[in-house]
C-alpha cells in the first residue's frame, strides 16, 4: 500500500476517518470468513475421507485381499483416489461466492485479489488436503502397507495435496461461470496433476522398498514452491477471464 | 473534489446489437445519477463498466483525468459497490459478512461499529443469525449497511431498492440524498421515483437506439 493510497482514504470527508486495513489483516480477514463458512457447513469437509475410505476399502474387494498384492499397489492406489477426493471437493471452492456476489466484492476490492485467493486455497488445504494426508496412513494398514512408509506418506500427501490444491483452484476459477463445470474441470486439471501423482505416489513406493524418498519428496517441494509463486495470480487472472469474459 | 469519473463516447456491443452508443457521463461531487432503461437495455452492464470489470468496446473512462485502468487502486479505493448479488454469504451471520466485507475493502471495522451499522439498517438483534435464514430483504439490508461501515466517496448501486420494504426505501432514500449533499456521489439504477427527484440526473439507455 502505497503512502499516498492510505492518505486518501483517510481523508475521506464523506463518513468518519477510519483506520485502514492492510493486505494481511485483508487476507486474515478472508481466512476467518472461510472457516467460519466451513464451520457453519458443519460435516462436509469429511466428504473426501469418506470418498477415500470407500475406495480403499472397495480395492481390496475388487482385484484380491493378498496382503503382498495389496502392499505393492498401496502407495499408488492411496494416491490415486486423495487425488481424486481433491479433485471432486474443488469444484465447489468458487460457486457459491460468485452466485452470492462476495466474488464481485472481492474483484473490486483495494486488495490485490491474488492474495485474497490465496487466502482462500489455503483454507481448502487445511480442511482437505490435511485430514486426508493424517487419514491416509490409517487406511495403508487397511491395505497392508508397510509401516516404514507412513511418515513418507503422510508428507508426501502434506506437500502434494497444497499442490493439487493450488493448480486446481486454477480450474476452478476458470470454470466458475460454467453451468456443469465439474467434468470440464477434471479435464482441465487432470493433466497437471500427474507429475504430483508421479512424484508423490514415487516417494512411497522408494520408502517402502527401503529406499531413499529424498529426491521425490524435495521434487514435490520444488513443485509446490512454483505452484505458490505462480498459482495466485494464474487463479486471480482465471477469475476475471471467466466472469467478465 | 473527491469523485471525478467521466464517460466520454462510451459504447458496448452485446450479441451484435448496440446496448448503448456514444454515452456522456460525468459525475461529481454532490451528484445523484439514475441509470434507467428497460430490462435487457443494458443497465448493469454499464454499472460494471463504470466499475472498471469490463472494458467498453469504444470510449474513454476517466478517474480524476486519467485513464481509470491506470489508477485503478486509487479508484477502488473511492468505491464502494454493491451490486446485483448483494455479496452477504448465505452461510454467515451479519457480523462475519461485515467484518470480512470491511477488511477487504481496507477498512478497520470493531465489532461495536458493525452492530452499529447493523441496527441503523433495522437488523438489531439479527446480528447473530446466518443471512440464509433472514428474508431476501433482510439480507439486501446487510449488504446496506456496508454504507455506514466503510466510508467510501462514490457510491455505484445496482437496483438497491430491490427487496426493501416501504419504511427501507424511505431511508434508504435520505441516506444517498444525505450522502450526495455531504458531497460524496451515488450512481444507480432503479425504477424507484425519488420524492426529491429534482435532486436526481438520469440517464435513459435503450431509448436512442
Amino acid at each position: 500500500m502505497t503512502r499516498g493510497a492510505l492518505n486518501q482514504s483517510r481523508t475521506d470527508a464523506v463518513g468518519a476517518p477510519s483506520a485502514t486495513v492492510g493486505l494481511v489483516g485483508a487476507c486474515a480477514a478472508q481466512v476467518r470468513r472461510e472457516l467460519a463458512v466451513a464451520r457453519r457447513r458443519g460435516g462436509e469437509w469429511l466428504n473426501p475421507l469418506i470418498f477415500l475410505a470407500l475406495v480403499t476399502m472397495l480395492f481390496p474387494l475388487g482385484i484380491s485381499p493378498q496382503p503382498d498384492l495389496l502392499a505393492t499397489i498401496a502407495p499408488g492406489l492411496l494416491w490415486v483416489a486423495a487425488l481424486l477426493a481433491m479433485l471432486l471437493s474443488l469444484d465447489a471452492l468458487f460457486r457459491s461466492d460468485h452466485a452470492d456476489g462476495s466474488l464481485e466484492q472481492m474483484m473490486l476490492a483495494p486488495q490485490p485479489l491474488a492474495a485474497l485467493c490465496l487466502a482462500k486455497v489455503a483454507v481448502h488445504w487445511l480442511l482437505t488436503g490435511v485430514p486426508l494426508a493424517l487419514f491416509a496412513p490409517l487406511l495403508g494398514v487397511m491395505l497392508s502397507l508397510p509401516t516404514a512408509g507412513s511418515l513418507t506418506l503422510i508428507a508426501s500427501l502434506l506437500l502434494g495435496s497444497a499442490t493439487l490444491s493450488l493448480i486446481g483452484a486454477i480450474g476452478a476459477a476458470l470454470t466458475v461461470g460454467l453451468p456443469r463445470g465439474g467434468v470440464l474441470l477434471s479435464l482441465l486439471i487432470l493433466p497437471l496433476y500427474i507429475p504430483v501423482l508421479i512424484f508423490g505416489a514415487g516417494a512411497v513406493q522408494a520408502a517402502v522398498q527401503g529406499g531413499f524418498a529424498g529426491p521425490a519428496l524435495a521434487l514435490l517441494g520444488a513443485m509446490l514452491a512454483l505452484a505458490l509463486v505462480g498459482a495466485p495470480f494464474a487463479i486471480a487472472g482465471a477469475l476475471r477471464i471467466s466472469i467478465h469474459g | 473534489m473527491r469523485v471525478a469519473l467521466d464517460a466520454r463516447d462510451l459504447a458496448c456491443e452485446r450479441d451484435d446489437r448496440w446496448l448503448f452508443e456514444a454515452l456522456e457521463l460525468q459525475v461529481r461531487d454532490g451528484d445523484m445519477l439514475r441509470i434507467e432503461g428497460a430490462n435487457g437495455s443494458g443497465k448493469t452492464t454499464l454499472l460494471k463498466i463504470l466499475t472498471g470489470q469490463l472494458s467498453p468496446q469504444a470510449g474513454k473512462l476517466e478517474w480524476h483525468g486519467e485513464p481509470l485502468r491506470r489508477v485503478k487502486d486509487t479508484f477502488l479505493r473511492s468505491l464502494l459497490f454493491i451490486g446485483h448479488a448483494p455479496g452477504v454469504a448465505a452461510a454467515l451471520n451479519g457480523q462475519q459478512n461485515l467484518a470480512w466485507s470491511a477488511a477487504v475493502a481496507g477498512v478497520e471495522a470493531p465489532s461495536r461499529a458493525i452492530d452499529q451499522a447493523l441496527a441503523g439498517v433495522g437488523l438489531a438483534g439479527f446480528e447473530d443469525v446466518p443471512a440464509a435464514q433472514l428474508s431476501a430483504g433482510q439480507q439486501r439490508r446487510i449488504a446496506l449497511a456496508r454504507l455506514a461501515l466503510i466510508p467510501r466517496p462514490l457510491w455505484i448501486l445496482d437496483e438497491p431498492f430491490t427487496a426493501i420494504d416501504k419504511d427501507g426505501v424511505g431511508w434508504l432514500e435520505q441516506r444517498l440524498v444525505d450522502h450526495a449533499d455531504r458531497g460524496g456521489a451515488v450512481i444507480m439504477t432503479t425504477h424507484h421515483t425519488f420524492q426529491a427527484n429534482d435532486r436526481v440526473n438520469s440517464v435513459l439507455l435503450g431509448a436512442a437506439g
